[in-house]
């Protein structure tokens, strides 16, 4: 099913009673999901994520806006007439239910025609368990399983109505590292085997540019941009969004652009295709080649070996920032003893950006 | 969360009528009640409006005496009773065979109806003309005359009153205690030892100020039960309290409004005001004593 | 060598030390046990001792070598003890029964649901907490003899049902139940009152056994209310009748039929407690120390 946010803005009440104004939460918010995809809506964590998911599963209501579920407006309805499956962070089990029980959860409060029968709801319930592959711990209460299997059967428990969306709240935060990287294939594998339109909220840029078709960048509420993970990491429409995605983080420096040339720290780097102005230059750290005879000089820090590649920490005037990082295969690794490094640029890994706008300029 | 602004008070609706009528309109009652003076129960009548009952209370020996009464098993028993369960509590703690078992035991007393082992004391402590009863008897052994400690004098009948006071509430202290000790954290002991802390330095300077506030717990709600005293008194010496000499503020405020003197609901009213002035300035004075000392 | 040894007598006389502390502790405790233990040992020997074998003895003896039950008989037929004890049992169960009600909604109401006004009506709730029994109970015995209710169950009953104390124990067990088990609930469709039973009673069991618990003893031992609202023996509850019992039962001196009731009345909540004495510790300790 595909789903269609439409100007969508939540309002709180402030907290602090005496602050009259109201806090938004999403600020006029629109987009477009369409059928049979995985989407990660990325973010700092406050910039409304998970208002949008509690508004996509009918635990809030919007402000203004509408959300339509294919064809049909679901603005007004309550969750459980909308059909979704929402997994929690901490997912929500039920402590005194066992696995099998949690799963069934679900299936026993349909009613009227939607009433299935012991068997039938016992035959979808070792489905779901099998989709996740927790079945042989149907017996166990959720305090007897790790914190990946509770994943699993929390995800077994939304998947049970054979919803049209599925929902995940950060996910994966509760996991330890390995563990994170095994169950976000697994997510992966899970979604494609479905085909179940599923929207998950991250913090986590790595986690939603490895396994989603689609990220959705938003801060403070807003709407920020939207694309195929490699396009908005290779295209950032702004300042925040290059900052945003990429580890280790982009290098910004305070620049200018005169005669079509890039100039950090008087020195001019690279040849641009735009008018002459001051601009952010924000640089990947894949994006320095060490070259003896490269245009950017910087004073060089340390050396980080880390096997394949190598980091080069640098420090730079323009560097808006303390330490540049670079990363670069490490037979290119300069000499540690030095203290300064040259480097050229690759123009494809360099984004511009206006300085008072933060837009994003191409050249 | 949930959209329905009457449904919460839907579900608090029974427990609102419950409070109305036998608590919150109560409260109010009472308080008119004591400023009526001449309150006639038959013709739901009174005479005039003042201070007249207050006085009169203050003023009825059998008031006065039950102050006393119930000054005296306060005092008694909520210091006696609140150190003999740290010791208790501070034994079951060093050991180990037999901890639970002994816990058990020490608890019984919290689930007995407390009138119905009353009697047991008034036979052990009764002297009759079959027998002066077994207390008397131990007594004997030691060279010592019999006493009758339920028809006797004063001090005999408030020792028998303030020791099974104390009985009736050492399970609770004791479990709250011994819980409490139970959750100081092995680490300052094992700290304290290694630093070669002398046993009863350990005692004083760890121990007691972690479970401080436990204490101070006890020894309020104690004041606060002590004072309230009536149905201990009622199992050892009888319902006719004043008659005994035993009575406390709580049995006259019954007295008052029920029984042989009863039907007069102003002045028990005025009488439970009092008791709940005392106790009202003991709790306070016991919080600021505790927030001062309660070190964590 | 002389220092080895030296050490050695240190382990011995700290060995020692520690032996003596123990055994100490131990006779003191058993002291204490003793004193608890020795009012229901005595209350039972009695009780099995007959009346003219009782009465001979001046100096009462520590054992019996003839048994008989004929007290117990004597209880059971001369005095309405069963009487007294299926109203007790009314009374507790009726009483706790409503109490649960009232308290689950209302702590459901308070921690669950949202409505102008809450946090006020928390506040007096609270507020209610610190009003002794004594103060309310004059106008209660007033109504109930207005409303003539007294002798009858629901004049015992209905005074002796809330306990804003409970539904404020009940209430903060709720809160720990995480947000986000609601939301899921919700997802799944699950109405307020499915949840509530379903999910959040079943999480919350240890509380509300606590609740239940503190609830029978209190009732079962209850005696200032029952004893004003009540004077046809028809509507004693065991201690009004253990009252009743020392006053005009069995004639004054029938010690042993006396401690035959009392034995009959202490009995049940002492069965209980020996068989779920570890909840019912856990529970008074977790009720007690909330407040």
């Amino acid at each position: 099913m595909n789903v269609t946010l439409s100007h969508l803005t939540k309002k709180f009440p402030n907290r602090n009673k005496k602050i009259k104004d109201d806090v938004i939460a999403v600020n006029d918010f629109s987009m477009e999901i369409p059928d049979g995809q995985l989407i990660a809506l990325l973010g700092p964590s406050g910039c409304g994520k998970s208002t949008i998911l509690n508004m996509i599963s009918g635990l809030e209501k919007p402000t203004e806006g509408k959300i339509f579920f294919g064809e049909d407006d679901v603005t007004g309805l309550t969750p459980e007439k909308r059909g979704v499956g929402l997994v929690f962070q901490n997912y929500a089990l039920y402590p005194h239910l066992t696995v099998r029980q949690n799963i069934l959860f679900p299936l026993e409060n349909l009613k009227g025609k939607d009433k299935l029968s012991k068997e039938v709801m016992e035959e979808k319930a070792i489905e779901a368990a099998k989709l996740v592959q927790i079945e042989e711990y149907m017996q166990r209460k959720p305090g007897e399983l790790s914190g990946g299997q509770q994943q699993r059967v929390a995800i077994a428990r939304a998947l049970v109505k054979m919803p049209g969306i599925l929902l995940l709240d950060e996910p994966l935060s509760n996991l330890d590292a390995r563990l994170r990287l095994q169950t976000r294939e697994e997510l992966r594998r899970i979604q494609r085997e479905t085909g179940i339109t599923t929207i998950f909220v991250t913090h986590d840029q790595e986690e939603a540019m490895s396994i989603s078709d689609m990220i959705v960048v938003m801060k403070d509420g807003l709407f920020m941009q939207k694309g195929k993970p490699q396009e908005v990491y290779d295209v950032p429409v702004n300042l925040f969004v290059a900052k945003f995605l990429g580890t280790p983080a982009i290098n910004v420096f305070k620049a200018s652009v005169k005669d079509k040339k890039l100039i950090i720290n008087d020195e001019a780097v690279l040849d641009v295709n735009t008018h002459d102005r001051d601009v952010y230059a924000a640089i990947r750290p894949e994006g320095f080649v060490v070259d003896e005879d490269g245009p950017m000089t910087c004073t060089l820090e340390r050396v980080e070996v880390m096997g394949r590649d190598t980091s080069i920490l640098s420090k730079n005037p323009a560097f808006d920032g303390t330490v540049i990082r670079s990363i670069v295969s490490s037979e290119d690794a300069p000499d540690s003893d030095k203290d300064t490094v040259h480097f050229s640029l690759k123009p494809g890994k360099v984004h511009l950006f206006d300085i008072e706008s933060e837009e994003r300029i191409d050249f | 969360m949930s959209y329905n602004k009457y449904k919460g008070w839907l579900y608090l609706l029974p427990a609102i009528l419950f409070l109305a009528v036998f608590m919150i309109y109560p409260l109010v009652d009472v308080v008119v009640y004591s400023f009526e003076e001449g309150y006639n129960f038959a013709s739901q009548s009174f005479m005039g409006v003042g201070t007249y009952n207050f006085s009169y209370v203050l003023h009825d020996p059998y008031f006065l005496q039950a102050l006393k009464n119930t000054f005296i098993i306060v005092i008694i028993t909520v210091p006696l009773s609140t150190g003999i369960a740290l010791l208790i509590s501070l034994g079951l703690n060093s050991i180990k065979p037999l901890k639970e078992l002994f816990q058990t035991v020490y608890f019984l007393p919290y689930v007995t109806n407390t009138l119905a082992v009353g009697l047991v004391f008034m036979i052990l402590f009764k002297k009759t003309a079959y027998s002066d009863g077994l207390i008397n008897l131990v007594i004997n052994l030691f060279g010592h005359e019999s006493i009758d400690f339920i028809d006797g004098p004063y001090p005999a009948k408030m020792f028998v009153m303030c020791f099974y006071t104390i009985w009736v509430v050492m399970p609770f202290k004791i479990l709250i205690l011994t819980s409490a000790l139970a959750s100081v954290k092995k680490d300052y002991y094992n700290a304290a030892k290694v630093d070669g802390t002398r046993p009863f330095r350990i005692f004083y300077k760890i121990t007691l100020p972690m479970i401080s506030p436990m204490i101070f717990y006890l020894v309020i709600t104690g004041f606060i039960g002590a004072f309230k005293a009536y149905s201990d008194e009622v199992a050892i010496f009888g319902t006719n309290l004043n008659a005994a000499g035993m009575n406390t503020i709580v049995g006259y405020v019954y007295d008052m409004l029920y029984g042989d003197s009863g039907g007069y609901p102003s002045y028990a009213s005025a009488a439970s005001l009092i008791l709940f002035a005392i106790v009202f300035t003991i709790t306070v004075i016991n919080l600021t004593i505790s927030k001062k000392n309660v070190q964590y | 060598m002389s220092e080895s040894s030296v050490i050695n007598n240190e382990i011995i006389k700290a060995a020692r030390q520690k032996r003596i502390k123990n055994t100490v502790t131990y006779v003191l405790l058993a002291i204490w046990a003793l004193i608890v233990l020795f009012p229901f040992y005595w209350m039972i020997l009695t009780s099995v001792k007959s009346y003219s074998s009782y009465n001979s003895e001046y100096i009462p003896k520590f054992f019996t070598l003839s048994p008989t039950l004929g007290n117990y008989f004597d209880a059971f037929t001369t005095v309405s003890l069963s009487r007294y004890f299926l109203n007790t049992l009314l009374f507790t169960v009726v009483t706790t029964a409503l109490m649960l009600f009232v308290t689950i909604f209302a702590a459901f109401a308070f921690s669950r649901l949202e409505f102008k006004g809450k946090n006020v009506t928390f506040a007096l709730f609270l507020s209610l907490m610190m009003i002794p029994n004594e103060l309310v109970i004059i106008t209660n015995y007033v109504t109930i003899t207005n409303l003539d209710m007294r002798n009858t169950f629901s004049g015992l009953i209905l005074p002796s049902v809330t306990s804003v104390f409970y539904i404020y124990l009940l209430k903060e067990n709720f809160e720990q139940i995480p947000d986000s088990l609601y939301k899921a609930a919700k997802v799944d469709g699950t109405s307020d009152i499915k949840y509530l039973f379903k999910v959040m009673l079943p999480i919350c069991k240890p509380t509300v056994i606590t609740i239940t618990i503190l609830k029978v003893i209190e009732c079962w031992n209850s005696y200032v209310w029952p004893r004003l609202v009540t004077d046809d023996s028809n509507y004693f509850l065991v201690s009004n009748g253990i009252q009743e019992i020392r006053e005009n039962g069995f004639g004054r001196e029938n010690i042993p039929a006396m401690m035959a009731a009392v034995v009959v009345i202490s009995l049940p909540l002492i069965i209980v407690f020996l068989i779920f004495h570890k909840k019912i510790m856990e529970g008074v300790s977790r009720g007690g120390t909330k407040g």
